[in-house]
């Protein structure tokens, strides 16, 4: 079988839909460990990868007023036990284009691999990127997955970003993020990740809100049992008139785990106003006792709870 | 025929008896209303049937379908056809109105139970049973997915709350639906209008039941504040 199909067979079986490497007018960039393997584009959408010693390195523009009308899906993976892979991702939207896109990253096998991500995002004036990252981790827990991200939203921009993490054990995860938005600019970012066994969690946001009336939410999910670790960094800096931010962290925590929640709200601007509420502990006992009251047991209860937070 | 049999039960917090050696009995079918001001024990008693963490009684017993509950959980009480709407039901995130509609019972078809409590089911089974409904909104669904589990005795403690007056009849009709369906109804309420389409009411003070019988004598004998104990809106001897 060739590593494309070993790929997009793990791929299928996580729930993915294999057609759409055959549809012309879905763009997408497969790669496995530091082997480009498909790539397709669309008008308007210009791609310029290349291989690297350790991953991939690829230039993504999407043309001032293009619409991208299919999502862009980008799949990343390491099919072997063990193994590095670095991408580098350089994406532009250009004034007031706009694209989906989804990122399916798969790494089946791990027992001792690293997955990392560092990207450049720029969102042209009036342009809107939306970003879906999901993870298909193994049982092995041998993965080290650190996504970095610097994103600049010019004014008018919209940026929303979404990391899902709650199949298989995450293993190793450290997420950094950050966003400066310009007037009028909108930033949603959300992560949500079920961590078991001594997977390690720590996810760090910050959302800078530099211009005029711009608006950012934070929103952290965060599941943990056995003996998981998970920090959750939300910082907001609330630094022109009319700015609204807000930091919502929910963490869940069972038998010996420890969750964190660092929350970090900084006003420069009087006129500005920056929000956050942070929620740590067991299942809420209420939700439990409802849903027992409706006939689950105590453990489909948590299962109906944690999975609704983690949706 | 008797469905459930609350025998002499005491329930102390702290130093005071919130429940003292309470009794009373509800028939199969039957819709039982439960009277009483603020603070008089009534929550308490829904919490000491359905279960509750905390709710289980010092003295006394509970006994359902002619089983002894006292020591069930919640969701072995339910699996007996027990359960219960919240004064204030609680919000889940990420859960449809659908799946919890559906949660115990795949095959149910939830329009139905949906526009049963007077919503609309294209406007409501997609939405999340979260905060974005408003109290209103989500004490229906909340009596929507009471209705379908098709419980033997349902517990609805002040169904009428956060519901505006124009709408009690459909709460009238809900409660009539579960007796059309063979539940009973232990229901907590202030509203008389609601109390008189009971088949039997209870005034409770004090921790005790102080009149028992037709919804109308109850609620006549509660609005004229004959109970030597508690004469005013808010019981002060618990």
């Amino acid at each position: 079988m060739s590593e494309l199909n070993a790929l997009m067979k793990v791929f299928g079986e996580a729930g993915g839909d294999k057609a759409i490497l055959e549809n012309n007018e879905i763009a997408h960039l497969v790669a496995s460990g530091h082997k480009l393997l498909s790539m397709n584009s669309v008008a308007g959408f210009e791609v310029d990868a290349k291989e690297t010693r350790t991953g991939i390195s690829a230039k993504v523009t999407v043309k001032e007023g293009i619409k991208i009308k299919n999502p862009v899906h980008l799949c990343f993976g390491v099919l072997h036990k063990k193994g590095t892979q670095k991408i580098k991702m350089d994406v532009r939207l250009e004034k007031n284009a706009s694209a989906h896109f989804i990122a399916h990253c798969i790494f089946p096998n791990a027992e001792k691999v690293r997955h990392i991500m560092d990207a450049v995002v720029e969102i042209g004036e009036g342009a809107e990127m939306r970003y879906s990252e999901t993870h298909y981790h193994g049982l092995y827990g041998g993965i080290e997955v650190v996504p970095k991200a610097v994103v600049r939203i010019a004014n008018n921009g919209r940026y929303f970003a979404d990391f899902t993490l709650t199949t298989g054990r995450v293993g190793t995860l450290d997420i950094d993020y950050s966003v400066e938005a310009g007037e009028n600019a909108v930033t949603e970012l959300t992560a949500r990740v079920f961590g078991h066994a001594n997977d390690d969690i720590k996810i760090k946001e910050r959302v800078a809100l530099k211009g005029k009336n711009s608006r950012s939410i934070i929103k952290s999910r965060v599941a943990i049992e056995d003996d998981a670790h998970a920090e959750v960094t939300g910082i907001t800096e609330g630094n022109a008139e009319g700015a609204r931010g807000h930091v919502d962290c929910m963490e869940i925590v069972k038998d010996r785990a420890v969750a964190k929640a660092v929350p970090i709200v900084n006003v420069t601007n009087p006129l500005a106003k920056v929000t956050h509420e942070a929620a740590i502990g067991s299942v809420d006992k209420r939700q439990m006792e409802t849903l027992m009251a409706h006939g689950l047991t105590p453990e489909e209860a948590v299962d109906v709870i944690v999975k609704g937070i983690l949706k | 025929m008797l469905l459930i049999e609350i025998k002499g039960i005491t329930f102390q917090a702290g130093d005071k008896n919130i429940l003292d050696d309470f009794s009373m009995t509800i028939e199969n079918s039957e819709v039982h209303a439960l009277l009483g001001t603020n603070g008089t024990g009534k929550s308490t008693l829904a919490y000491l049937v359905m279960g509750c963490e905390g709710y289980r009684p010092t003295a006394g017993e509970i006994v359902f379908d002619g089983k002894m509950i006292n020591d069930l959980k919640i969701h072995e009480r339910a699996s007996l056809g027990i359960t219960m709407a919240w004064q204030e039901p609680v919000r889940f995130e990420g859960i449809s109105v659908r799946d919890y509609l559906t949660l115990n019972n795949k095959d149910i078809n939830p329009a139905h139970y949906i526009e049963m409590v007077g919503l609309h089911s294209e406007l409501y089974l997609h939405r999340m049973v979260d905060k974005s409904l408003s109290g209103g909104e989500r004490k229906r669904i909340e009596l929507a997915s009471i209705l379908a589990l098709h419980p033997k005795l349902a517990i609805l403690d002040e169904p009428d709350s956060g519901i505006d007056m124009l709408s009690t009849q459909d709460i009238v009709n809900v409660i009539n639906a579960f007796k059309e369906h063979g539940s009973s109804v232990l229901l907590i309420t202030h509203r008389e209008e609601i109390v008189i389409i009971a088949d039997k009411a209870s005034q409770i003070c004090n921790g005790k039941v102080v009149c028992s019988g037709s919804p109308a004598k109850v609620a006549e004998y509660y609005k004229s504040r004959k109970c030597l104990v508690c004469s005013g809106e808010v019981c002060a001897y618990v």
